[in-house]
């Protein structure tokens, strides 16, 4: 008697938390409206545009061409090349805990206020308590476009490569 | 059925239906309470007052709060402040409150830590005291969304980060916490429900719990002594009021109590009129933004030592210095080997670890306000270590301890 009536209230309890944990899940609008595109011809070389994607803001740097020139192997892996330009693309947020560093065009890197961490110009870490680079959102380039929210070959290649997160 | 007559008064009425004159003895002109006590044993009766300032100050914000993204903002800084009559006054003394009520919360605990009252048979009053402050804690964080300022929107982002718990990148379970990608109207919705409705019944159960592990191990004093309740209740009763160690909890305790919470409210409503500024931040006057961070976060000052504990590190490893400083506290009456209840002066080594704690977090406290650079980042880690050091070393100094 115990027991049915233990695993009548166990499947009521499962049933219950499914449906708790399933309403406290991203809206289908809120997934729906995780898709932007950035046109990309209308980057001036070496400024700082931010951009929005799923509410979480978006650094765009056309690299100039002392920075591309000057890429080492890491920063080459991390680098966005549609046509003949390349780009800086990254989450801008903090991989620690999600502030918006600020970049200092005098050192070319940018600096979290929050807890101290630094990043230089082509994403990458100097500076802890962040653990990696900026994360790259998904993107697919198309002509002289890029879909952020859709996943491209070079996308997949630097997620493979381990890249990014 | 149990046999009713006909009542002689209302007070019998009411006595033959619900027993009123056996329940106010149980709670109340016989429930004993030691006459060697001070003033800090007033903190109780002092919490159970700020809470219920909050709970009042916060059913009339609510009437006129409005919990969407578009009209936060303005509920709070322009419909409660200036439209409503006496507006201002309801979320002065909510915030005031708010951080009052954490003041008070740390000198009762550091009162429980220095008397010892955590041990013999006290230990699920320290442990459910513990659990108040996990849910203070949180019914503090939710209600700081609420006004949906930048500080709002960025300690939100940063505290609902945490959970992706570092090296561990669990970014889907950030994402159900939020329902967003960042903290927008899902998030804003649930906080709110969070701290109008869960957290708070969450809180008034646990208060419950409190003060029913306080019945049969009963108060703590000053010497921490092990008062025979029974028999100098009896002494009490018989007319030997004098020579007995127990009061009544009424009138005579609570005379006592309500004493210092007269103090307490003076100096509270003090804060309320003229020094409601630390409070409220001025970051949060500026509506939530989520593409431009504030140029310097912190915490509230309630929250400053964890967060400094948290910071000088790196990511994981700060993630797990900060999950030791949250769960180390209640596991204090089984860290303490030394079978001492008696006030920290008594107890030798425990007295020094007692004031370096103490001081340690007030060194921590300071420093998270403070930017993480130079000379301060080098402090906040020597403190952020050494209160991990204190921790740890607690059972070793204690196990060793001379018998008071």
């Amino acid at each position: 008697m115990g027991k049915a009536f233990g695993a009548v209230a166990g499947v009521g309890a499962v049933g219950s938390l499914v449906a708790m944990k399933k309403t406290w899940d991203p809206l289908p609008s809120v997934k729906a409206a995780g898709f932007t595109t950035l046109d990309m011809s209308i980057y001036k070389e070496g400024e700082i545009i931010t951009e929005k994607w799923r509410g979480k803001p978006i650094f765009v740097l056309r690299k100039t061409a002392a920075m591309v020139a000057k890429q080492t192997e890491s920063q080459k892996a991390r680098d966005v090349v549609v046509g003949d330009a390349h780009y800086m693309l990254a989450i801008g947020l903090c991989t620690h805990l999600g502030c918006i560093p600020a970049y200092i065009p005098a050192e070319e890197s940018f600096l979290c206020a929050c807890h101290g961490g630094q990043f230089n110009w082509a994403g990458e870490v100097t500076k802890v308590p962040p653990p990696r680079g900026f994360d790259i959102p998904p993107f697919k380039i198309d002509g002289t476009k890029v879909i952020l929210g859709e996943v491209g070959p070079e996308y997949q290649k630097m997620k493979d490569s381990g890249v990014t997160l | 059925m149990a046999h009713f007559t006909k009542a002689t008064s209302v007070k019998d009425w009411l006595n033959q239906r619900l027993a009123i004159e056996t329940v106010e003895k149980v709670m109340a002109s016989e429930y004993w309470i030691p006459k060697n006590i001070n003033f800090l044993w007033a903190m109780g009766m002092v919490l159970a007052i700020t809470f219920s300032l909050l709970l009042v100050s916060g059913i009339f914000l609510l009437m006129y709060y409005q919990p969407d993204v578009k009209d936060a903002f303005y509920s709070v800084n322009y419909t409660i402040m200036r439209d409503v009559d006496y507006g201002w006054l309801w979320r002065h003394i909510h915030g005031v409150a708010a951080s009052v009520v954490f003041l008070i919360i740390y000198i009762h605990m550091f009162t429980g830590i220095y008397y010892g009252s955590y041990k013999k048979g006290r230990e699920m009053i320290w442990v459910s005291g513990m659990l108040l402050f996990v849910t203070f804690s949180a019914e503090a964080f939710s209600g700081y969304m609420l006004p949906w300022g930048q500080m709002s929107y960025w300690a939100g982002m940063v505290i609902t980060n945490i959970f992706s718990l570092g090296g561990l990148h669990l970014d889907g379970l950030v994402e159900w916490i939020r329902g967003d990608y960042v903290p927008a109207q899902a998030f804003l919705t649930r906080f709110f429900m969070l701290h109008v409705l869960l957290l708070p019944l969450a809180i008034m159960g646990l208060i419950g719990l409190h003060f029913a592990a306080l019945r049969i191990p009963h108060v703590n004093n000053q010497d921490g002594e092990e008062i025979d309740f029974e028999a100098e209740s009896k002494k009490y009763l018989a007319g030997d009021t004098a020579g007995s160690k127990v009061i009544r909890f009424a009138n005579d305790f609570m005379s006592k109590d309500l004493m210092v919470v007269g103090f307490f409210l003076i100096f509270f409503f003090y804060l309320v009129f003229f020094q409601y500024g630390f409070a409220l931040d001025p970051v949060n006057f500026d509506p939530a933004d989520g593409l431009k961070t504030p140029a310097h976060i912190y915490p509230e000052w309630y929250f400053l030592w964890s967060y400094e504990i948290l910071r000088p590190f790196s990511v994981n490893i700060g993630l797990v210095a900060f999950g030791f400083a949250q769960v180390i506290f209640v596991l204090l009456p089984w860290l303490d080997r030394s079978p001492n209840a008696v006030p920290a002066s008594r107890r030798g080594m425990f007295k020094v670890w007692f004031w370096v704690l103490l001081v340690d977090m007030i060194v921590l406290t300071a420093m998270g306000k403070l930017p993480p650079e130079g000379i301060f980042s080098t402090i906040g880690l020597v403190a952020a270590l050494l209160f991990i050091v204190l921790w740890i070393a607690l059972p070793f100094i204690t196990k060793n301890e001379k018998k008071a």
